[in-house]
């Protein structure tokens, strides 16, 4: 430093002559010890030091006031350093300065820059090209096959995953205006936070593109919510899991499948949204099967669970709009509830009490038979079936009662006996009450209908709940974030 | 090939079991998950626990619901009170 402090001193008149230190408290003690009049620049945050590639404290450098790199030494040698100050003093036309070079020692090979080391110069590669990324680089050896690397980290859903280099992460988050680092929610049950760019590493491995991540974003949003209850969901030894339904303009914009198949496989949207949440809870939240993740038996919604309701097909207003949204805003509504679908078949039925009926008998296996009094259910109608009901002009409503009408039993068979265990214990109901009659659900709104199907099969669709209400997990809707794509997908409703 | 890390990066601790005296003494909690049939485990180790262990005082605790983590003030009411916890898990 008195060195540095003797050349700004000698060619101040016609040279800047700066110092960039590292650390802020060291620039104060260096200032005081050496009675230092040349500025001290503050480079903690390291972005100068980044930015000029100091890998040696001291560096050298030489710049013109353009901020050409004229001349670079790294370390310390009297003669180079000599050779350089009197280069530079040459440059501005000034004669050698006369400093007090013997106090000087030949040789110092000086020490690593702080901007460098390891874990930091990540960090600043990333902030310094203005990068939106932070999340910690994993290295994956030459050596290495990518694939078997992320099973062997337990990264995935024991599917293959796509490798989430930072290329494809930037790549996915073009997807939405939201800033890379805005927390989205708590993850349970890790408590961890979910990010923007975490939410985008996991869409990445899922397969998805950047067009739907604002639907996995606002997905997380819900099942971050109280009200949905993640932790319960995941940790149940019942097999419930979100599932997700899609309302609005974005269906289509992403070509989100709400006809044949929806429950099924073959659109990349309807799987890879609902892989991704699930891969959020798993590698963020922590909900791994064996660990928090506990459900006796699981099903294949478990990977994913995800579709759109066909809309333009259905003669009643879509759930979102039920929900309380406008028709032209997108929405994703969350339910914590069974994690496969089963179907009802009736090929028979012409008249909507019929059919309202055959729906309600099939809804009466949720959880078991005799389990009365239960909360949600999500009812998948077929457009085969819609148009059964809307034959007669039958409402939601209509149906739901005929659900609760259909399902009517005395309490006296709720009870369990010889023939099947399960149901009310026999001593929690006073005889009077026994031939009172109740419904299976506990109230008709806990029947959430939409539809969504092919055109030919009249066979509709049920997922059952899990435990609703306060102590269990509330359905959590939650609006899509509009991005307008320029590459716009027309979409179909295959 | 360098990937993004997709987990909270958070560095695994391990954990260290309680120093194990080779005596019960003082105050032993039970704590209920809620979750049905539960209590009669708790109920059956209160009474074991009880004739084996004369001079521990047992204390019982229920969480508001198995489906949630216990609230802050539950698990601060168990550490203040408590020298032992067995908790009773279901299925």
């Amino acid at each position: 430093m008195p060195l540095i402090e003797e050349v700004h001193r000698a060619l101040g008149s016609a040279v800047e002559v700066w110092t960039i230190g590292q650390e802020r408290e060291g620039n104060a003690i260096l200032e005081k010890r050496h009675g230092l009049t040349l500025p001290m620049l503050d480079d903690s945050a390291l972005r100068v030091s980044f930015s000029y590639q100091i890998e040696v404290v001291p560096t050298l450098i030489a710049s013109d006031a353009e901020g050409r790199v004229l001349h670079r030494f790294e370390g310390f040698a009297r003669k180079e350093w000599r050779s350089a100050v009197e280069k530079l003093a040459e440059l501005v036309g000034m004669a050698a300065p006369d400093l007090q070079w013997q106090r000087y020692p030949e040789l110092r090979v000086g020490c690593g820059s702080k901007s460098v080391e390891m874990g930091i110069a990540d960090r600043l590669a990333a902030e310094a090209e203005g990068s939106p990324l932070r999340a910690r680089r994993i290295e994956i050896g030459s050596a290495d096959d990518p694939f078997e690397f992320m099973f062997d980290q337990g990264m995935t859903d024991g599917l293959p995953v796509v490798p989430p280099t930072p290329v494809r992460v930037l790549r996915m988050l073009a997807g939405t205006r939201r800033d890379a680092h805005e927390v989205i929610g708590i993850i349970p049950p890790n408590m961890a936070p979910a990010t923007v760019e975490k939410i985008a590493i996991n869409a990445v491995m899922a397969g998805c593109k950047p067009e739907y991540l604002p639907v996995v974003i606002a997905a997380i949003e819900a099942v971050c919510t109280p009200e949905f209850n993640a932790h319960g969901v995941m940790s149940t030894t019942w097999g419930a899991t979100p599932v997700m339904v899609v309302n609005g303009p974005i269906r289509r914009r992403i070509a989100m499948n709400m006809g044949l198949m929806a429950l099924g496989y073959g659109n990349r949207a309807n799987a890879t949204i609902g892989r991704a949440v699930k891969l959020v809870l798993r590698n963020l939240g922590g909900a791994r099967p064996g660990e928090i993740e506990r459900s006796t038996l699981g099903s294949s919604g478990k990977f994913t669970a995800c579709f759109a309701e066909w809309e333009e097909r259905s003669p009643w207003e879509p759930l979102h709009v039920e929900r309380g949204f406008a028709a032209n805003q997108s929405v994703v509504t969350i339910f914590g509830i069974e994690s496969g679908s089963r179907q009802i078949a009736d090929q028979t039925s012409r008249t909507a009490r019929a059919l309202g009926g055959s729906l309600g008998l099939g809804l009466q296996g949720c959880w078991h038979p005799k389990s009365y009094g239960v909360g949600d259910v999500l009812l998948v109608v077929s457009p085969e079936h819609a148009d059964t009901l809307a034959r007669e002009k039958w409402s939601k409503n209509q149906l739901r009662e005929r659900i609760q009408e259909v399902t009517l039993r005395p309490i006296r068979e709720l009870i369990r006996d010889e023939e099947s265990g399960e149901g009310l214990p026999a001593d929690a109901v006073a005889p009077a009450q026994l031939d009172h009659r109740v419904s299976k659900f506990r109230r008709p709104e806990y029947i959430n209908i939409v539809v969504a199907g092919g055109e030919a099969g009249k066979f509709s669709a049920m997922f059952g709940g899990w435990v609703s209400g306060p102590v269990g997990s509330i359905a959590v809707s939650r609006k899509i974030e509009e991005v307008v794509q320029n590459h716009g997908n027309t979409g179909s409703n295959r | 090939m360098e990937i993004l890390d997709p987990t909270d990066e958070r560095v695994p601790v391990r954990r260290s079991l309680t120093l194990r005296t080779g005596e019960i003494k003082g105050r032993l909690a039970l704590l209920d998950i809620s979750k049905p049939r539960g209590d009669i485990l708790i109920d059956q180790l209160e009474r074991r626990l009880s004739l084996r262990l004369p001079g521990v005082e047992i204390r019982r605790f229920r969480k508001p619901t198995f489906t949630k983590p216990a609230p802050d003030e539950l698990r601060r009411k168990i550490v203040e009170e408590s020298d032992f916890v067995v908790e009773a898990l279901a299925d």
